[in-house]
């Protein structure tokens, strides 16, 4: 198993506020790795330095063999092409309908003729269940659907890395219990390595292969390990989190 | 692996190399050109497969192309794609005969009117209850429009006024001289200035200043269901929302005139005083001309075109639909009904002062 992504030593933070100190880790290919923490720990944060979306103070970052801090244009571009990303509220531009949402990628970035991209394109939105759905517009798609065909087309160019910022936010548990199935059967048949930022402790035990855990208090890395693990963890912050049962009626 | 090649060989066709997205597109197209009705293709050479690679396969094998040794990796990939069945593509878009097209027009034109006038109704009737109970309108806010229409387009429009001035007494100037008139450029600039030229120069600077933004503003908290929490409260967005800019724009837009009047003469008197005409004598012959009938039907065209660019506005602002681009469409049709409805509430006026005699 070769390593997609590697940190080393990364510091992140905003002004004056530091967010994350010394974050280290690494994914293997095909990895399906959530990121956790309560909120404001810093999980979208990482991410969108993952992305290259934000510099960070200082550290490494290598994507698919390619270091991301520091590199110039052409070096980033290289990366993006790499790496797929599914936004929080799915982001889909509003002005287009679904199939064109995912054939703008291909038409700029690919040399295929439209009609390849036609049939391309289709079979993205098939791998997601939304094939019927191709001419709608994304304000007459469901929350959930919409994050399906933001699914779709962060996978338009076929990326190896895939990074999914909250995927079941705001969803309804059934919804999010599709959405989840579809991530883990996209990664098992796509071969692709899976990002995933999320606080559903549902989510982390369908998806994950391993888990990071960020913590606030510390900026940085709780603990990395398999979600069965990390229950199982003697730390007692870690094992907070994950046996977080809720009571049936709230305590007031 | 070298560059994916597809070659005849005795049964069919092989594939050679890595079935990717960056690869693909020479062998795709060139694959058009072939009948794959019953054709083997061989895929044993074939190395990395992708998402792009797989739908080519997915179209060979649509076309009636038999695939053979497929390694594990391209296999679970073609079979998440479903390979039996096929594409379900859009329905073909029907293009309206242009009898229906004119038809359809004229119905949404219809529709848009009579919205229109339920707008002109509700507005006024919200008008009549702050009228009668003063409390209901929402002051603060009243006074913040105020300053937002009215105080902050001062710079813009001494701008533009001054400049008017300048320009309008200069090209009457040349030609009146010829007749030794150039003394009766101020009775020109005046009248002018005071019954037309003032009101429309700033309600066309706060159509573009305001009536966008009151559209862009309201548009914007119509997409973000903000105007629905608005409602689920209690509050009417035509007392809420509508009320103080619409009230904001008929008070702003007089004053804001008499301050373009003013500047404007201001302009053409540093004209009139390079061509050797006095100031005192620039007064007096535009004291002479301009009366107070003049000014107060100018006032009246002011305050009517402020009530049409802010209700407008706030019109087009309510009607947006979803979707980042229904606010640029929202704002676009404000701008350009404002401009139209202005020309328009001007020619009417001009009708009825004739009538009136003034």
């Amino acid at each position: 198993m070769s390593t997609v992504i590697e940190v080393r030593h990364l510091y992140c933070g905003w002004g004056s506020r530091t967010i994350l100190e010394d974050v280290n880790f690494s994914v293997a290919r095909g990895e399906v790795v959530t990121i956790l923490g309560g909120s404001g720990c810093g999980k979208s944060t990482l991410l969108k330095h993952l992305i290259g979306l934000y510099p960070p103070r200082s550290g490494s970052i290598q994507v698919v063999g390619n270091e991301l801090v520091g590199s110039d244009s052409k070096g980033r571009e290289a990366i993006l092409r790499k790496i797929g990303v599914m936004y929080q509220s799915g982001a889909l531009f509003g002005s287009m309908s679904i199939l064109d949402n995912i054939t703008l990628p291909l038409t700029s970035f690919s040399q295929l003729d439209t009609k390849a991209i036609d049939t391309l394109a289709r079979l993205k939105l098939r791998l997601v269940g939304l094939e019927e759905f191709a001419d709608f517009y994304p304000n007459e798609l469901s929350g959930g659907m919409q994050k399906r065909a933001a699914i779709a087309r962060a996978m338009a160019l076929d990326p190896q890395i895939l990074f999914l910022d909250e995927p079941s936010a705001g969803l309804d548990p059934i919804t999010s219990a599709e959405l989840d199935r579809l991530i883990r059967r996209l990664a098992e048949t796509q071969g692709v390595t899976m990002m995933v930022v999320t606080h559903e402790l549902a989510s982390i035990a369908a998806i994950a292969d391993r888990a990071i855990m960020l913590d606030k208090s510390i900026k940085g890395i709780l603990a990395i390990d398999t979600p069965a693990a990390l229950a199982q963890s003697s730390d007692e912050r870690v094992a907070s989190f994950f046996n977080a049962q809720r009571p049936a009626r709230a305590a007031v | 692996m070298a560059e994916l090649r597809l070659e005849p060989v005795d049964a069919g066709y092989q594939l050679i190399g890595d079935l990717t997205l960056a690869a693909i597109a020479p062998v795709w197209l060139a694959s058009r050109q072939i009948n794959w009705q019953s054709q083997l293709v061989d895929l044993s050479q074939v190395g990395h497969c992708d998402g792009a690679g797989a739908a080519f396969l997915f179209e060979l094998g649509q076309s009636g192309a038999q695939l053979r040794n497929l390694n594990a990796e391209t296999q679970r990939l073609l079979t998440a794609l479903d390979p039996q069945q096929a594409l379900l593509l859009s329905p073909q878009k029907s293009r309206n005969k242009p009898i229906t097209q004119i038809g359809h027009l004229t119905r949404s034109a219809v529709r848009d009117f009579a919205a229109q006038i339920t707008f002109i109704g509700e507005a006024a009737s919200a008008l009549a209850q702050v009228i009668v109970r003063p409390q209901r309108l929402r002051w603060r806010e009243f006074l913040r429009q105020c300053e937002l229409t009215g105080a902050n387009a001062l710079p813009i429009i001494s701008l533009i006024s001054l400049l008017l001035g300048i320009i309008l007494a200069f090209q009457s100037a040349i030609p009146m001289r010829q007749f030794g008139a150039e003394m009766f450029v101020a009775n020109l600039l005046g009248l002018s200035l005071v019954r037309e030229l003032g009101p429309l120069i700033t309600a066309i600077v706060l159509a573009g200043r305001s009536g966008a933004a009151f559209a862009a503003e309201i548009g914007t908290m119509k997409v973000n269901e903000e105007i629905n929490a608005l409602v689920t409260f209690g509050y009417q967005p035509m007392h809420f929302l509508v009320l103080p800019r619409l009230l904001a724009g008929v008070c702003m837009l007089p004053l804001l005139a008499i301050w373009s009047q003013a500047i404007g003469m201001l302009g053409g008197a540093l004209v009139m005083q390079g061509f050797g005409i006095p100031l005192a004598t620039f007064w007096s012959q535009l004291s002479s001309q301009v009366d107070a009938g003049d000014f107060f039907g100018g006032m009246l065209k002011a305050a009517a075109f402020g009530l049409v660019v802010a209700s407008v506005g706030c019109f087009r602002g309510l009607g947006t639909g979803t979707g980042a681009s229904a606010v640029g469409a929202a704002t676009t049709r404000a701008v350009v009904n404002i401009l139209v409805l202005l020309v328009i509430t001007d020619g009417i006026l001009a009708v009825v002062y004739y009538h009136l005699g003034w």
